[in-house]
């Protein structure tokens, strides 16, 4: 017998259920429909260069805090200003003359950094809090859990604007300010998790052969927490954006001139009257990123949630 | 456990956690780079003697335990600090500001819980068919769109080209307000018999409060949807149709009481949240509420009126969360306090 077939037959029920859930996955619509948003999203960004009409350059300058920093510039080309939708300009032009089009394909790839770097480190933290507090319980557990229930006693958006503020406008600091937001869902989620399968009998059985915890942890416990937390991931990534959009309107994100979709937005909203494609556009870019990531976190719950897929 | 040592227990543990709250807020407003003292004084050209005594007003020269001790004793004895974009102090700030968003937010929550509920309820019983796909559409792309955006384009279409809706503020500039009573316009119009100012508040509520309630709305549903997935699915369901009930029985007295009690948790902290100042729609619509006052704060860099507005909005949460918490043991016998 050769080595994949060998592999095969020892995995043979996990091969099944995961068929299984691949078909239940593809007869969704809804997520379906998610997905293909998401991979379109992604080859935007990707293939920004090639796609935009305008290109930014990048500046490095010293910030009067006495930090290098790199700053987006687009040319300017006020003869342009607030141009409707045309052949010229797909998505028309803002009023420094910019080309909406090539600022909202640009714009593609920040959300997707601030989504990533947000949910990412947010869930490194949670599965380091969540399986010390979740695992070894008693005082530890007792505190970190009091500190994640006062964070989440304020609600989000109101504690990342506290933080942004404190911190000054960039983009990076709305960043930290929405780490600081998400952290507590995910060390919550994770220790719950964890508390649910530390009881099952082959981790006793791991247990009662000395295996070490951290072992015990990362190749038993973790792996086993795995769908609830790619759930909450996914649909994380677009309300991250969403969020980080709402930040930068009310003027605590990007600098000003930079291709970030919600401070596109504020700065349209002087002109919404006379030029309602300076909001349109950018805010139905953040509408089908964040529909995207929902429609497939909220696909992949129904298929992944052993309570709901049969 | 007896409800009220419950409620006792549960008020006593919520001491740590607004302590914790204040030590948050107040690290918060204390690592901002900016010299607070001057920006109230005026900025870069400040008089220093001005600059001098509201360091000395704020405490800004002491330790930072001291000005923690000093912010505390302050909060103990209802005093929030004082607003300095405001020049007043910030519970009278708070004071004034809340009426509004309380009724924005109770609108929004008439229009978003029935609807949600409903909406949840149809697509669960009609799951994967079309009817079911266009209702989670719905749902999702009310929790997917940019709240700012939804309230711009809304402007856009029934404030600009179809003018039949006012395009921001509380009520029209020739209206008198009524006689205040609770300072709901809509409550105190009414009571008042000033129909000219109930005619003119609910026209400015409706495009606020509409955009507010279809957010909430998303969540509602979905959380509906799920929990009556899960109920459908249950042996005493399968005991009920098995008696020979009807389908609409089963569903609307069997299921529905059992599938709710997400519902209620869910609902009830929006409700808290938003009570707190929906602050991006009152942002765009000029509403003025907590919300508003919160963003005129930060832009300000007014951090006394920040740390306020947080502690204010902590305490509205964690009572929320007690009142669900509460109301789930009596909708559900079968969950035990304290356990």
């Amino acid at each position: 017998m050769g080595f994949i077939d060998e592999w095969k037959k020892r995995n043979e029920s996990r091969i099944k259920e995961t068929k299984f859930t691949l078909s239940l996955f593809r007869h969704s619509l809804l997520s379906m429909i998610g997905l293909g948003l998401i991979i379109f999203i992604v080859l935007i960004a990707l293939f920004a260069p090639y796609l935009a009409k305008e290109h930014p350059t990048y500046v490095r300058l010293l910030n009067p805090e006495g930090k290098y920093v790199t700053e987006e510039r687009w040319d300017i080309h006020f003869g342009d200003k607030l141009l409707p939708p045309s052949r010229e300009h797909y998505f028309g032009t803002d009023d420094y003359g910019h080309d909406i089009f090539s600022m909202i394909v640009y714009g593609a790839r920040l959300s997707i950094k601030i989504g990533l770097l947000v949910v990412i480190s947010a869930t490194i933290i949670g599965v380091i809090l969540g399986a010390i507090a979740g695992y070894f319980g008693g005082y530890l557990d007792e505190l970190i859990m009091r500190i994640t229930d006062i964070f989440l006693s304020i609600p989000g958006l109101i504690l990342a604007m506290a933080f942004a503020a404190a911190l000054g406008r960039s983009i990076e600091h709305v960043m930290y300010a929405l780490i600081i937001v998400w952290w507590p869902t995910y060390t919550r989620l994770i220790r719950g998790q964890i508390l649910k399968t530390r009881e099952e009998t082959y981790v006793e059985a791991a247990r009662s052969l000395g295996t070490p915890d951290s072992k015990i942890i990362f190749k038993h416990i973790l792996p086993n927490t795995f769908a609830p937390v790619f759930v909450q991931m996914t649909m994380d990534l677009g309300n991250v954006v969403l969020n980080a959009a709402g930040l930068s309107f009310i003027g605590l994100g990007a600098n000003p001139g930079t291709a970030e979709w919600g401070l596109m937005i504020s700065m349209g909203r002087v002109y919404i009257f006379q030029a309602w494609w300076y909001v349109f556009f950018p805010g139905l870019a953040i509408v089908l990123f964040v529909l995207g990531f929902n429609l497939l976190g909220d696909g992949l719950r129904d298929v992944l949630d052993p309570k709901l897929r049969r | 456990m007896k409800l009220r040592d419950y409620i006792i227990r549960r008020l006593i543990l919520l001491i740590p956690i607004l302590l914790g709250v204040t030590l948050l807020t107040f690290t918060v407003s204390h690592i901002i780079p900016a010299d607070v003292a001057r920006v109230f004084a005026g900025g870069e050209k400040a008089n220093p003697e001005t600059i001098a005594r509201i360091r000395a007003e704020m405490h800004l020269d002491d330790p930072l335990y001291k000005q923690y001790y000093y912010y505390l004793n302050d909060l103990i004895h209802g005093n929030l600090g004082k607003s300095y974009s405001e020049n007043r102090p910030v519970t009278e700030a708070i004071k004034q500001y809340f009426p509004a968003t309380a009724e924005l937010t109770i609108l929004a929550m008439l229009l978003a819980i029935p609807v949600g509920i409903l909406t949840g309820i149809i697509s669960a019983v009609r799951r994967n068919q079309w009817i079911d796909h266009i209702t989670r559409l719905i749902a999702i792309t009310g929790v997917s769109i940019p709240i700012f955006w939804l309230a711009l384009m809304l402007q856009i279409a029934f404030a600009y080209k179809y003018p039949i809706l006012p395009l921001d503020s509380r009520l029209g500039i020739d209206v008198m307000a009524p006689k205040h009573i609770t300072g709901l316009y809509i409550f105190d119009s009414l009571v008042t018999g000033n129909f000219a100012a109930l005619k003119s508040s609910i026209y400015h509520l409706i495009l606020p409060a509409f955009t507010l309630g279809y957010a909430s709305l998303g969540i509602i549903l979905r959380i509906t949807r799920s929990s009556m997935l899960e109920i459908v699915r249950s042996d005493y369901i399968r005991t009920a149709r098995a008696k020979g009930l009807k389908e609409r029985t089963v569903i609307y007295k069997h299921a529905l009481r059992n599938a709710l009690i997400p519902t209620v948790t869910v609902s009830g902290l929006i409700f808290a949240g938003l009570l707190g100042g929906a602050v991006l729609t009152e942002t765009i619509f000029n509403w003025p509420g907590m919300g508003r006052f919160a963003v005129n704060a930060v832009n300000n860099l007014d951090f006394s009126s920040v740390m306020g507005f947080t502690v204010i909005m902590a305490i509205i949460m964690v009572t929320a969360n007690l009142i669900v918490d509460i109301l789930y043991s009596v909708l559900d016998p079968r969950i035990r306090l304290g356990e």
